[in-house]
């Protein structure tokens, strides 16, 4: 342990230093893959129990416009991040609404955050955007001309992410967690607060969503609905991590690191003639993951578990 | 009663009309294959290109070329199940939600590739109707007229002829059929195909009204997801009552506010309704 903890911090050391290193390019593409790889995380502490929310862009979405001023905003942004995920989430749990079901009302959820901030154009400049006032360096407005800034904050970041999984992964909240997601019923049996637990580990998730969003907001200066609210987003973020792996801490890491190197490679690969390139190969390579590593995928979800699929077992008895 | 409002909702019934259909589409590729399309909408969007391209590129008169639209919609329902959802028919049901979820990826940004993100419109320009000081766009009515012939034709189908009643017998118990003599293989192919066909239809029409742009099933796609949830996943008659529910919603929500607050209204309308009745409005 000690050793591996040696390495680690000697790895984080060499990665803390990367700015004075690379070019601006490469250094604007690592904190976009930190930044990216913090709301993975945020949402593979829900979807590693197999609770697939498709409302994460709605989280980010909310924290991306609610920082106008930062001091005041990210706050807020959180707080109302994770007011929605508990209007969103208790009906939910408490109804059980689960599987699917669940995965379409968060992506209503998504839909209702993007459509208002479109409806909403008269302060959020609708789908054309919104353009942030640069104040030069400032910590209270949080900007940064220089990148290396906000490479140091990502980091923190993401350890922030890392940190949260390991105390998840670490607590009594995980086996319940964990018993929930094979059949609610009997971990409600043996006196698991099934409500409780399932809208704590959604809080959390939400939360840091949201601040992810927030800070991502801050360092590209510009803000769009679709950039990081809808279904669009909530897609990404799903896809991503389920490329990288769900159950493993870095999984989602992996998976930021995965998506944004194949986006940006095949930008520069086939440049800019082709807008749509990277993201055709990125779709075909999703549904060739799921077909072919069904396990892989169910694993990562369910706790690397085979078990026969639910809707079979199910069948029958209806 | 204000003249407006009265506009608005005849509008909403006759957006109603086309919702139906897609709605019926993605039921009955949900009540027989037991796999939610989260892509459908975008199948429609490929539609819209084909028509597109054949009616103002190369000349196609429009009848055929929907025809054609049609039917090259019905082959890529079948070629989707075959290379997608067949792989996946065993997996759990959010994998299978993904797996489609790829193919929207797919085919959207695979549609901005070859066409651009432009919006194209095909350029026919259908009168307007003025029925008493009220004024009614014809090509709305003509989507609600052929989205209710769609629909009573679909039931037909179902209803009368062999493969129909087979599809129905496959939706309420696949283990059984199979038993029956019924190839399963062969019912879920021919579901796709009309599934794609129904996409296809719905493509016609919505051509008429609006632009093509790639990411046109992101307008559609999820209201229309909305409907079959509220009627009841597979639940077709539930579905075609659901469209004309949440198209009012919208419709006069539209007149009261905005568009997009009118869909957000849907939307909040469709997640309280999960709530009060998780398996849709007209569950037992």
């Amino acid at each position: 342990m000690s050793i591996s903890r040696m390495v680690m911090l000697v790895g984080l050391a060499m990665f803390i230093a990367v700015p004075a290193f690379v070019p601006p390019y490469f250094l604007h593409l690592l904190i976009q893959i930190l930044l990216w790889a913090f709301i993975y995380t945020a949402w593979a502490l829900m979807g590693r129990f197999g609770f697939v929310s498709f409302g994460h862009g709605a989280f980010m979405g909310v924290g991306a416009y609610y920082e106008i001023t930062p001091g005041i905003g990210i706050p807020l942004g959180i707080a109302l991040s994770m007011l929605l995920a508990v209007v969103i989430g208790y009906p939910c749990f408490r109804l059980k609404v689960v599987e699917h079901y669940f995965a379409l009302v968060t992506l209503a959820l998504s839909q209702v955050v993007l459509l208002s901030l479109v409806a909403a154009r008269d302060v959020t400049g609708g789908s054309l955007g919104f353009t942030q006032r640069a104040v030069g360096h400032s910590w209270y407005a949080l900007q940064f001309p220089e990148k290396s800034y906000f490479y140091g904050i990502s980091i923190v970041l993401w350890l922030i992410g890392l940190y949260v999984w390991q105390r998840i992964d670490h607590s009594i909240s995980r086996e319940a967690l964990e018993a929930i997601s094979e059949d609610e019923d009997a971990a409600a049996a043996i006196g698991i607060d099934v409500l409780r637990e399932k809208l704590r580990v959604t809080l959390i998730s939400a939360a840091l969503t949201a601040l992810g969003g927030a800070i991502f907001a801050q360092y590209m200066m510009y803000l769009n609905p679709e950039t990081v609210s809808g279904i669009a987003v909530s897609l990404q973020i799903v896809f991503a991590v389920i490329a990288g792996g769900a159950y493993s801490m870095l999984g989602p890491t992996v998976g930021s690191l995965l998506t944004l190197s194949l986006t940006e490679g095949l930008r520069v690969w086939f440049g800019t003639n082709f807008i749509g390139a990277a993201n055709t190969i990125y779709g075909i390579l999703l549904i060739l993951c799921i077909i072919f590593m069904p396990q892989g995928i169910v694993g990562a979800l369910r706790g690397l578990k085979l078990r026969p699929s639910r809707t079979k077992a199910a069948a029958p008895a209806e | 009663m204000d003249l407006y409002l009265v506009e608005a909702i005849i509008n909403g019934i006759l957006l109603g009309g086309v919702l139906a259909l897609l709605a019926l589409g993605l039921n009955l590729i949900f009540g027989v294959i037991d796999v939610v399309w989260i892509a459908y909408a975008d199948i429609v969007m490929c539609g819209m290109y084909v028509i597109y391209f054949l009616y103002v590129e190369y000349g196609v008169p429009l009848p055929l070329a929907c025809l054609i639209a049609i039917a090259s919609m019905a082959a890529l329902g079948v070629v989707v199940h075959l290379l997608i959802i067949a792989p996946v028919l065993n997996s759990a049901p959010i994998n299978q939600l993904l797996a489609t979820g790829g193919l929207l990826f797919f085919l959207q940004s695979f549609a901005t590739l070859l066409f651009g993100t432009d919006f194209r419109n095909i350029g026919v320009r259908l009168p307007i109707l003025e029925i008493a000081t009220l004024y009614i766009s014809f090509a709305r009515l003509i989507a609600f007229g052929v989205g209710l012939i769609g629909a009573v034709v679909l039931y037909l189908f179902l209803k009368r002829t062999y493969i129909g009643t087979a599809i129905r017998a496959i939706a309420q118990d696949r283990e059984i059929v199979g038993l029956m003599g019924v190839d399963q293989r062969r019912i879920y192919l021919v579901t796709s195909a009309i599934g794609g066909a129904l996409a296809g239809l719905a493509a016609c029409l919505l051509a008429l009204q609006y632009d093509v742009h790639p990411h046109i099933g992101n307008t559609f796609g999820p209201v229309i997801f909305m409907i079959c949830v509220l009627g009841g996943l597979g639940n077709m008659i539930g579905g075609f009552i659901a469209s004309f529910i949440i198209s009012q919603i919208i419709a006069i929500g539209g007149y009261y506010s905005n568009t997009e607050l009118s869909y957000v209204l849907a939307f909040i309308f469709f997640i309280v309704l999960m709530f009060v009745r998780p398996r849709g409005i007209f569950a037992r």
